[in-house]
């Protein structure tokens, strides 16, 4: 027997059956090395010295190649069984459903941070409302003509659907002592319906009632707030003398815009939109809530939070933010975690 | 507001060109929403001369002409019957824009003979009806030159969008004020304007009109005029021009002249004729079920609150809104009667709200007009009528008095920057309220001029200093910061609202925005809403939503309609009760949960258990201890009865309700299938109570927990929560969980039982558990679900 023999013994082994089969003969307990093994002791010193390196030579060879051999058995029965398992990667993978948050939702997240960094605090008021709250405290008695910009709806016995959130501000100065500053968010409601109004909508309602508050911190937060709401420096605008009731001075708010491809985007100042009105809080307005005017003075404003996120985001119909399709949500809504912060930036890019 | 640029220069004298003109209107708040030059449509059409006219070879009807339009003479083809040498008219050259019809005008061959233009008609160029035959022009027009000019039309139309406290500027000369004081022009002498040496009413022969004002209060003041002898034709080409270049029809010298003092001075007058009155006409309220047919056609049934102008038999006027048909002047009037009154701003607005009737002189009365302005503006109406319709003007008439008591405020220099942000000067701030017709004393009380009636304080002087010194004066100025680290401003139940929004979105679910209103019917579908709108702007959008439901249950529908295989929609807004508006989380789902799939085989629907579980993750994104929440029935009869349930914070609070819609209900919004939903009540969780930032120390526990599972035998009707709790209770020390993973009927199962498995969760403590232990354990479990009916599956 040479080492060649069990070599080939061991390599023509086709399975682990086999090779096992194999091991017994050589060096099972009746295998052919053991027995050459127990001849050992029988012999001389001499002839020991002789056979005892052959003999054992024969037994490592033995185990060394079945261990070889047993590794690389092993190996292709695992390539063999892990061929057998491919499947076809292109398979489709289960799929999770996708929610989003409505862009109504979404920038009023993002108005509230950015307020939030200049100390306004969010607020709220209800949507069916008293005529006190929503025209006579703010200065719009019954008979005023600024009645008929309003188109209200009324309930049956008096009550009616606010037509802006600036009865919000009389909510919060006669609940809260000053200095204030709030910003009010919410659904508001007007009669009307066309192509780019709907008889619901959303406004967003700013507040500043402190000691010598005047014009230019209201031009100062207006800028503020529009560059940080279009997160663009180039963000212009034109402050123009108007009238409302509850305001005086009353400015209306132009933003500036460039067109890109027929589309408004703001920034620049090719052409300007209106987006804002504002003043300061009508001295009468002030005392309506039991506040000395001549202590307390600051400045409101108000702006549509759909128009807001249509200029923001590009959408150009109104109504299709009350529809529930789902094709408009997943194409403009935003991702549950796209959260506004002034880390991150509060906008989410598309 | 509209006004022609040369209109406006009949009382601004400026050298200011357009867009000076438009950007200053602008910055004072007279805001231009329009500027329309008529010329430019013309700018191609130019005067032209017929050199010779001959017939057509082809065609009868047509005749070949050559004209000259300042540049030689150029060949024609024209059907018109009156075209012929001689005739100057007005000529388009190849590449012109028709204005009638857009049509671009070519060099084309008609008949075989080559036209090189086109002589225009009045309908072509849309100067007028007449499509008879070609404009004939004087024969001294000059030929070449643009026709617009030569005719005038190039007048640019200016539209301001005046603001309702600006009556003032409800009249081209209030503008032209307005633009003098900023510095634009000089504000013409109106009595220059009118070519009239005194702006005094003319006391003319013949006793002054027998008018009376029975309604001080409504009406304080009633001027007239008689002029007798008149003819009321056409009036004159300048005062029509200027109202068809804004866009009014002329009518007659005498109602024209009241529609150009209106527009012109901001200044309603009426004119009846005298023919068609009884006796003296006096300013009253009406009385209850009054008629009268006005001027639009329509007839109004009145009542007392409204002031009226009558006779002693019919009403002739609603006083300062519109006229009556039966006294109005026509072409066969002689002799006339006008009215200059006053009439109270509140009273005209109520009036006109309640009639629903607007004019355009309710929109200056119910603003306040110059108080100040009745004589003179009897004046000037008499003037126009005996210059353009000749006549004898009678003695005047006045009744009543005008509230002419002026505004006097006691304004504090240091405003314009305390209030206005502007730095101005005393002397500055002086100049500019005088340069407005303020009169400022030396301790700076300031008087408004009579026609200022919107000025009532101190900030309505800041506001004139600010737009005259303009708003880009104002220096931003930032406000300051408060003092020390940053709060949240979010109260805790808006940051609840978000956090369960953004959950529902993490979960698939699209948020939705749907009306606060709904159709009768939905609402009913769900119970009923408590608040329903006086005045909807339709059937469809009428009644406060009680629920979310409707809405996300009708846009579902929209969805299905589309196509849509799977729809799993949340809307987070308020609910209307009759009491409170209440934040509320409304969810739907139809259609597929899952689409078939290579993998997971055929489509399945939703089930009840995917509302429940989207109002459990909800409910517990809100806070709510989910834990400790039992489930109910009485969800509400839009739900299945046997699939559906509250999930109550003890048995009265209810946090959520959600179930398979019911059928009937289903069928009320068009929908077939199953359609789940749920309603998750926010105002019902009460927000977590802040406890600082600091969370117990984290302790698990040191032993390993074992696995126990127990199979049941339990009667049908007892829910399997009711087991899992008892199970649990056995041994509160000892286990810490028990969950239900399996229900099974059937084969084995004894008639009128279930089989519920449950695993038991068994934590030790200090040592582990020894057999015997455990033994007592589970006998305790088998004792407690007993009490239940349920026995161990043997």
């Amino acid at each position: 027997m040479t080492k060649a023999d069990i070599q080939s013994e061991i390599a023509v082994a086709p399975d682990l059956a086999a090779l096992e089969a194999v091991r017994i003969a050589l060096l099972g307990k009746q295998g052919s090395i053991s027995a050459l093994l127990k001849t050992l002791g029988g012999m001389t010193p001499e002839q020991r010295q002789a056979e005892g390196p052959r003999i054992n030579g024969l037994r490592e060879a033995a185990t060394a190649g079945i261990a070889i051999r047993k590794a690389e058995l092993e190996t292709a029965a695992l390539d063999a069984r892990l061929a057998s398992e491919r499947l076809d990667m292109t398979l489709p993978a289960p799929d999770a459903p996708r929610g989003s948050v409505h862009p109504v939702s979404q920038v009023m997240d993002e108005l509230a941070e950015i307020f939030a960094d200049m100390g306004f605090a969010v607020a709220e008021g209800p949507e069916i409302e008293d005529d006190w709250h929503n025209f006579t405290a703010l200065n719009i008695p019954e008979a005023h003509p600024s009645r008929a910009m309003h188109d209200t709806f009324y309930f049956p016995g008096g009550k009616l659907l606010r037509t802006h959130t600036s009865p919000v501000q009389i909510r919060t100065m006669t609940s809260a002592p000053p200095p204030l500053r709030i910003i009010a968010p919410g659904r508001v409601y007007r009669s009307d319906s066309d192509a780019t109004h709907t008889p619901m909508f959303h406004q967003i309602e700013g507040l500043v009632i402190d000691k010598g508050i005047h014009l230019g911190h209201l031009k100062w937060t207006l800028e503020t707030f529009l560059k940080a709401f279009f997160e663009r420096d180039d963000v212009v605008l034109r402050l123009r003398p108007s009238y409302f009731p509850f305001t005086e001075p009353s400015v209306e708010v132009d933003v500036g815009y460039t067109l890109v491809n027929g589309k408004r985007v703001i920034g620049g100042s090719e052409g300007w939109m209106e987006v804002l009105g504002s003043g300061m809080v009508h001295r009468r307005v002030i005392a309506n809530c039991g506040l000395d005017p001549d202590i307390w003075q600051g400045f409101a404003f108000g702006t549509g939070v759909d128009r807001l996120a249509m200029l923001k985001y590009g959408m150009d119909d109104l109504r299709a933010f009350f529809d529930g399709d789902v094709r408009w949500l997943g194409h403009y809504g935003f991702s549950a975690l796209a959260v506004p912060t002034l880390s991150g930036g509060v906008g989410s890019a598309a | 507001m509209k006004f022609t640029l040369g209109w406006l220069k009949e009382h601004l004298a400026t050298d200011a060109d357009l867009m000076a003109i438009v950007e200053t209107l602008t910055q004072i708040g007279l805001e231009v929403e329009g500027v329309e030059d008529p010329a430019a449509k013309l700018d191609a059409f130019r005067i032209a001369r017929v050199l010779t006219a001959a017939p057509h070879p082809q065609a009868d009807k047509l005749q070949v002409l050559t004209v000259d339009a300042g540049e030689g003479a150029i060949q024609v083809v024209c059907g018109a019957p009156n075209a012929r040498a001689g005739l100057v008219g007005v000529f388009g050259a190849a590449g012109a824009v028709v204005p009638a019809n857009g049509m671009v005008l070519k060099v084309a061959s008609i008949r075989g003979v080559e036209s090189n233009g086109m002589m225009c008609s009045s309908r072509e160029l849309e100067l007028g009806d007449d499509h008879d035959g070609i404009i004939e022009l004087p024969a001294d027009a000059p030929v070449g030159s643009r026709y617009a000019d030569w005719a005038g039309l190039n007048d640019p139309v200016i539209d301001v969008a005046v603001l309702p406290n600006r009556q003032d500027c409800m009249g081209v000369r209030g503008i032209a004020r307005d633009l003098a004081a900023a510095g634009l022009g000089t504000l013409r002498p109106l009595g220059d304007v009118y070519r009239m040496a005194s702006l005094q009413p003319v006391n003319g022969t013949g006793p002054a009109p027998d008018v009376a004002t029975l309604d001080p209060e409504g009406c304080p003041a009633f001027y007239a005029q008689g002029v007798a002898g008149v003819i009321n034709g056409a009036s004159p080409n300048w005062m029509a021009d200027r109202l068809k270049a804004i866009g009014q029809k002329p009518i007659s010298t005498l109602v024209d002249i009241t529609n150009f003092v209106s527009i012109d001075l901001g200044r309603p007058l009426h004119v009846y004729d005298r023919a068609k009155l009884s006796g003296p006409l006096v300013a009253r309220r009406a009385r209850d079920g009054e008629q009268v047919e006005v001027l639009n056609g329509k007839t109004y049934t009145l009542d007392e609150t409204m002031t009226v102008i009558a006779d002693d038999v019919a009403v002739h006027d609603i006083g300062g809104i519109m006229g009556g048909v039966h006294s109005g002047v026509s072409e066969t009037t002689t002799d006339v009667l006008i009215e200059c009154a006053y009439f109270t701003p509140e009273r005209i607005a109520r009036t006109g709200q309640a009639l629903a009737l607007t004019s355009d002189a309710r929109q200056r009365f119910e603003r306040g007009v110059d108080p100040a302005f009745l004589d003179t503006g009897l004046a000037i109406a008499t003037r126009l009528v005996t210059e353009h319709c000749g006549g004898t003007p009678s003695a005047v008439t006045r009744a009543g008095s005008p509230p002419v008591a002026a505004k006097q405020v006691a304004y504090d220099p240091a405003l314009a920057a305390g209030l206005g942000g502007v730095d101005v000067s005393e002397s500055e701030q002086r100049a500019i309220l005088e340069r407005l017709d303020f009169a400022v004393g030396e301790d700076w009380t300031v008087t408004a001029p009579s026609w200022r009636r919107d000025v009532d304080g101190a900030p309505d002087l800041v506001e004139e200093i600010v737009r005259m010194v303009g708003l880009e004066a104002v220096v931003a100025t930032p406000l300051p910061r408060a003092d020390g680290v940053a709060r949240p401003t979010a109260t805790a139940a808006q940051k609840q609202e978000r956090i369960v929004r953004r959950t529902a979105a993490a979960r698939g679910l699209h948020e939705a925005v749907t009306w606060s209103f709904l159709p009768e019917a939905q609402a009913a579908a769900l119970g009923g809403g408590a608040w329903t709108l006086a005045n909807p702007i339709s059937e469809d959008l009428k009644v406060m939503r009680p629920s979310l439901l409707p809405g996300l249950l009708a846009a579902a529908r929209r969805n299905l309609d589309r196509g849509a295989t799977s729809v799993r929609l949340f809307e987070i807004g308020r609910r209307y009760l009759a009491d409170a508006e209440r934040a509320t989380v409304g969810i739907v789902l139809a259609g597929e949960r899952q689409m078939r799939g290579w993998a997971s085989g055929k489509a399945n629907a939703f089930d009840v258990f995917d509302a429940k579980a989207e109002a459990l993750a909800l409910l517990a994104a809100a806070g709510a201890p989910v834990e400790n929440l039992q489930v109910f029935g009485e969800a509400g009869d839009h739900f299945h009865p046997g699939q559906s349930g509250t999930l109550r914070l003890g048995p009265k609070t209810i946090l959520a309700s959600f179930g398979v819609l019911h059928p009937r209900t289903a069928a009320a919004f068009d929908l077939d299938g199953v359609i789940v939903a749920c309603e998750l009540y926010l105002d019902a969780i009460s927000a977590k109570r802040g406890s600082g930032f600091m969370r117990p120390a984290f302790a698990p526990a040191p032993l390993q927990a074992v696995r126990r599972d127990f199979a049941f035998l339990v009667p049908v009707e007892v829910a399997s929560d009711a087991l899992v709790r008892a199970v649990r209770a056995a041994d509160k020390t000892a286990i810490t969980d028990a969950r239900l993973f399996d229900v099974f009927a059937g084969t084995g199962v004894p008639e009128g039982h279930k089989s519920l498995a449950i695993e038991a969760t068994l934590q030790p403590i200090a040592k582990s558990f020894t057999e015997e232990e455990l033994a007592a354990i589970a006998a305790k479990i088998v004792a407690a679900a007993a009490k239940l009916g349920a026995s161990l599956r043997g």
